[in-house]
C-alpha cells in the first residue's frame, strides 16, 4: 500500500549546507502491516514519517500510496506525535473531534464515534474533562483518538510513547497492540527503544544516520498476540539481538581511538 | 484494562482565605499609607501648595465634585477610545507580521519608528494637523499603547507547537481555519499579556494629550489647577487617574478569568 522508491531528503540549512536526511529509501508496507521504524537521532526517521505524511516531499525518488504519488497530506491518514499536543481550551471531546472539524466532516454520527473511541482506549467518562486534568498517558491516549477519529486507513506515530514514564510506556504499548487488532491499519512508529519495536511489529527497519539509509529489515517471527513476556522467546531474542548489532556494531572502534 | 487514576486537581490551599491577601491587605496597607501621608503633613505644618494633606485633597476635590466627575468620565472616554483602537489595530497587524517574513521586515521599521517618536512631541503636531478634537487624543492614546500589545500577540501567534500546525496541515485545513482554530486561541494568554500592558499605557497617552491639547479631562485638570496653585485638586485628579489605572487593568484581569479560564494558570504547561 505505501511503497517508497530510491527516497532521498536533502535540506538546506541557512547557511547553505546540505544536509542529507534520507539517501536512496525503498521500502514498501503492506495493507494493515504494523512496521516500526528504529535507529539512533538523525538517521531519518521522522523525516521518512512525514514523507509518507505528505508534510514534506521526497528530493529525489517517489513515494506512493496506493499507486498514488504523495504530493500533500492525505485525509485518510492518521498522525500521533511523541507531544500529545491536545487543545488546552477544548474539552477531551472536542479535542478528538477536531480533525473532523478542520476538514469539515462533523456529522450526526461524529460525536458517537468520538465517544466509542474514547470508550476503546479506558476515557470513557472524561468527555468533558479538561486535557490538563488528565495524565501524560491519558493525553497520549486521546491524541491516538484523535489520530483515528476520522477512520484513516494509515496510521502514522512519531515516538509517541517517548515522552511517557517506563511503566505507562509499556502499558501504552500493549494498549496500541489491542487497538490495532481491533481495528486493523496500516501503521508506521517511530521509536527509539529497541524492545518497543519488536513487540509491535511485523517488521521492523533499523535505519543508521548520517546519511539516513536502511541498514536493514528484519521480520519478527514472534507469534500474536504479543506481550513484553515475550522477551524470552528465542525469535523474540534473535531479533533484539540483531537490532543491537545493527545500530551498536558499527560504532565498536579498536582501543585507542575515539568512538565516531 | 486499567487506566492511571488522573492527577488530583490542585486545590488552593486552605488558607486564611484567598480574598484576604487579594483584598484586604493591599486595602490596609494603601489606607496606612494615607494615615502616614496625612501625619507627616500636620506634624510638620507642610503648605497646601506643595504637598496637600490627604484629608485636604479629599475636601478640595469634592468641593467640585461634579467638575471632577466630568473631567473623569471624558478622560475615561478617550482612554476607552484609544484602547479599542488598539485592539482593532494590533491583532491583524500581529496576524500580518506573523503571516510571511517579508510582510514582518517591511512592517517592523515602521513599528519601531512609531515607537521612537517621543509622544509628548508629536502631540501638537498632530494636534495642528488633525484640529482641535478627540481625535489627536486618541490618536495619541493608540500610539503609546498599541506597541506591547502587537508584539505580544504576534509572539503569541509564533508560538504555537510545530505539531499543531503539522495536524492542521495533515487535516488539509486552510491558512484561515488554522488562524482561527490554532494560532489565534493559543495566542490568547500572550494577547492579555499585552492587554494588561496596553491599558496602562492608554491612561498614560490619554493624559499626554489632554496636557496638550484639551478642555476637558484630568490631564486638563491638573494643568489648569497647578496653574492657579490649586495643588489639592491636582493630587486629587492624579490619584483617580492612579484608581482608573488599577480599576481597568483588573478589568482586564478579570475578562481573562471569565471568559478564557485555560488561559491563566499552567494551560501552556499541559499541551
Amino acid at each position: 500500500m505505501i511503497s517508497l522508491n530510491r527516497v532521498t531528503r536533502i535540506f538546506e540549512s541557512r547557511d547553505g549546507d546540505r544536509i542529507t536526511a534520507l539517501e536512496d529509501v525503498s521500502l514498501s508496507i503492506r495493507d494493515n502491516e504494523f512496521v516500526t521504524l528504529v535507529g539512533p537521532s538523525g538517521c531519518g526517521k521522522s523525516t521518512l514519517l512525514r514523507i509518507v505524511a505528505g508534510l514534506i516531499l521526497p528530493t529525489a525518488g517517489t513515494a506512493s500510496i496506493g499507486g498514488a504519488a504523495i504530493t500533500e497530506p492525505r485525509s485518510e491518514t492518521g498522525i500521533v506525535f511523541q507531544a500529545p499536543t491536545l487543545l488546552p481550551w477544548a474539552s477531551v471531546m472536542d479535542n478528538v473531534l477536531f480533525p473532523l472539524r478542520m476538514m469539515h466532516r462533523m456529522d450526526s454520527a461524529s460525536t458517537d464515534k468520538a465517544a466509542a473511541l474514547l470508550k476503546l482506549v479506558g476515557l470513557s467518562g472524561f468527555e468533558s474533562k479538561s486535557p490538563r486534568e488528565l495524565s501524560g498517558g491519558m493525553q497520549q491516549r486521546v491524541a491516538i483518538c484523535r489520530a483515528l477519529v476520522h477512520e484513516p486507513d494509515i496510521l502514522l506515530m512519531d515516538e509517541p510513547f517517548g515522552a511517557l514514564d517506563a511503566l505507562t510506556r509499556e502499558e501504552m504499548t500493549m494498549e496500541l497492540l489491542r487497538i490495532w487488532g481491533e481495528r486493523p491499519k496500516t501503521v508506521l512508529f517511530v521509536t527509539h527503544s529497541i524492545t518497543e519495536a519488536v513487540v509491535l511489529a511485523d517488521r521492523v527497519v533499523v535505519m543508521s544516520p548520517r546519511p539516513g539509509r536502511i541498514a536493514e529489515i528484519i521480520e519478527v517471527a514472534t507469534p500474536r498476540p504479543r506481550s513484553f513476556d515475550n522477551e524470552a522467546n528465542p525469535a523474540f531474542h534473535e531479533a533484539t539481538h540483531r537490532i543491537r548489532q545493527l545500530i551498536f556494531g558499527q560504532r565498536h572502534v579498536g582501543p585507542g581511538r575515539a568512538a565516531a | 484494562m486499567s487506566v492511571q487514576a488522573a492527577p488530583p486537581l490542585e486545590k488552593p490551599r486552605k488558607r486564611p482565605s484567598a480574598a484576604l491577601y487579594e483584598v484586604v491587605v493591599p486595602l490596609l496597607a494603601t489606607a496606612g499609607g494615607f494615615l502616614v501621608w496625612e501625619a507627616i503633613c500636620r506634624a510638620f505644618g507642610v503648605p497646601a501648595y506643595l504637598v496637600p494633606a490627604p484629608s485636604e485633597i479629599l475636601k478640595d476635590t469634592l468641593a467640585i465634585g461634579p467638575t471632577v466627575m466630568g473631567h473623569t468620565l471624558a478622560t475615561l472616554k478617550t482612554v476607552l477610545l484609544g484602547f479599542v483602537v488598539s485592539i482593532a489595530i494590533s491583532l491583524p497587524l500581529a496576524v500580518l507580521l506573523t503571516a510571511s517574513p517579508a510582510i514582518a521586515s517591511a512592517l517592523y521599521p515602521f513599528l519601531v519608528w512609531t515607537q521612537s517618536i517621543p509622544k509628548v512631541a508629536l502631540a501638537p503636531i498632530l494636534v495642528v494637523v488633525l484640529g482641535s478634537n478627540e481625535l489627536p487624543r486618541v490618536v495619541i492614546t493608540v500610539l503609546v499603547a498599541f506597541f506591547p500589545l502587537v508584539i505580544s500577540s504576534a509572539t503569541g501567534l509564533m508560538s504555537v507547537p510545530p505539531e499543531l500546525i503539522e495536524l492542521s496541515r495533515a487535516c488539509r485545513a486552510s491558512k484561515w481555519s488554522e488562524l482561527w482554530r490554532i494560532r489565534l486561541p493559543y495566542a490568547i494568554p500572550f494577547i492579555f499579556a499585552g492587554l494588561k500592558v496596553a491599558i496602562s499605557l492608554a491612561v498614560v497617552g490619554a493624559v499626554v494629550a489632554e496636557f496638550v491639547n484639551a478642555d476637558a479631562g484630568l490631564g486638563f485638570l491638573i494643568v489648569t489647577s497647578t496653574a492657579f496653585f490649586k495643588v489639592p485638586v491636582a493630587f486629587g485628579a492624579l490619584i483617580i487617574l492612579s484608581i482608573m489605572g488599577v480599576v481597568l487593568f483588573q478589568l482586564v484581569v478579570i475578562a481573562e478569568r471569565v471568559f478564557f479560564p485555560w488561559s491563566t494558570g499552567n494551560a501552556m504547561a499541559a499541551s
